[in-house]
């Protein structure tokens, strides 16, 4: 096998293990990343929601939210693991295409 | 350390974009110079690697979550130009579909994953690789080293971005308007975690991955040679 089909098989098998970096963290009972909080952590940590960040932090509503479909929030770990793996390959699609459409501009004939 | 909306200032991210439109335009020059079209699939790889090692949220039991960038394996592979543009897209691509990052804050986690780590990356790597041979285990060492620290000065960038905003923005009653930790909670926070735990995942993945190219094609890893 090539070395590229190989290291692309390895990403592909990281794919189908992503939902690791759901179920871990749900085990161990670990948070959010330091600083990552929505607004009502944040208003449990602080005793207030700072100003700047209530007008700020809704200011995107990104199509698949912290790697979930919209309406599967309370679907389960397994659900949530499915769309964990389907956000992976979604994300890792839409970058090599940019990656590949940037290469095209970007590089040069050996 | 994706940093969300509303935790930095429109100033600091305002800055922030204007200190990495410079440093995209260069990097495409760069790239434009160096990368031959053979090297695109290992491009889009180590992007794609990038984004889903970013997805293995580490827990530290009972607190925080954390993970790897995945950014120094890229610049050892590409260069430190080549792997800013790899992360950038995924980086861009995860604030825009998965609000993983802000978008106002593009700028800014750029600048500590794509930029920072990146660069610190390759020149730790390169500085402890010396002239050890392509297949050395040295080059397996120094990546690791390269990837545990780089992680952790980006980690440190990042926790100066939030560290700053009490100092920049507060009413007149005292409250904070947006990141409202001081450098001294942030800085021991965001290096704490980082140094603990997550430089070590970073550390062990970009050696592992080192030192399985090393046995494929030893050549991918005699980064720097040519810049």
């Amino acid at each position: 096998m090539k070395l590229t089909s190989k290291l692309w098989l390895g990403i592909g098998i990281l794919v189908i293990l992503s939902p690791l970096g759901l179920l871990l963290p749900e085990y161990f009972k670990a948070g959010d990343a330091w600083g990552e909080w929505g607004p009502d952590t944040l208003k449990e940590l602080v005793g207030y929601i700072p100003q700047g960040f209530e007008k700020l932090s809704g200011l995107w509503n990104a199509p698949l939210p912290d790697y979930v479909f919209k309406g599967w929030e309370e679907s389960g770990l397994g659900g949530l693991s499915i769309a964990y793996i389907a956000s992976a390959v979604i994300g890792i699609l839409i970058t090599v295409t940019v990656i590949l459409l940037l290469g095209r501009v970007l590089s040069k004939k050996d | 350390m994706h940093i969300p909306d509303g935790y930095l200032g429109p100033a600091t991210s305002g800055a922030m974009y204007a200190v990495m439109l410079p440093i995209w335009a260069l990097a495409s020059r760069m790239v434009k110079k160096t990368l031959k079209a053979r090297q695109v699939p290992l491009l889009a790889i180590s992007a794609a690697f990038s984004f889903v090692i970013m997805m293995f949220n580490v827990p530290i039991p009972g607190g925080t979550t954390g993970h790897a960038v995945g950014a120094v394996l890229a610049a050892i592979l590409l260069g430190p130009w080549a792997a800013c543009i790899a992360v950038t897209v995924a980086l861009v691509v995860q604030a825009l579909l998965f609000g993983d990052g802000g978008i106002t804050a593009i700028g800014a986690n750029c600048f500590n994953m794509a930029f920072v780590e990146v660069f610190a990356g390759y020149y730790l790597y390169k500085l402890i690789s010396g002239k050890s041979s392509a297949a050395s285990g040295r080059r397996v060492v120094a990546a690791g080293i390269a990837g545990y620290l780089a992680l952790n000065i980006a980690a440190f960038t990042a926790a100066l971005l939030f560290g700053i905003q009490p100092l920049l923005y507060k009413t007149a009653g005292g409250q904070t308007l947006y990141c409202p930790y001081g450098l001294n909670v942030t800085i021991p926070m965001m290096l704490g975690e980082h140094l603990l735990v997550f430089g070590w995942v970073e550390a062990l993945i970009t050696a592992l991955v080192v030192k399985y190219l090393q046995k494929q094609d030893p050549a991918l890893i005699a980064s720097g040679k040519e810049g």
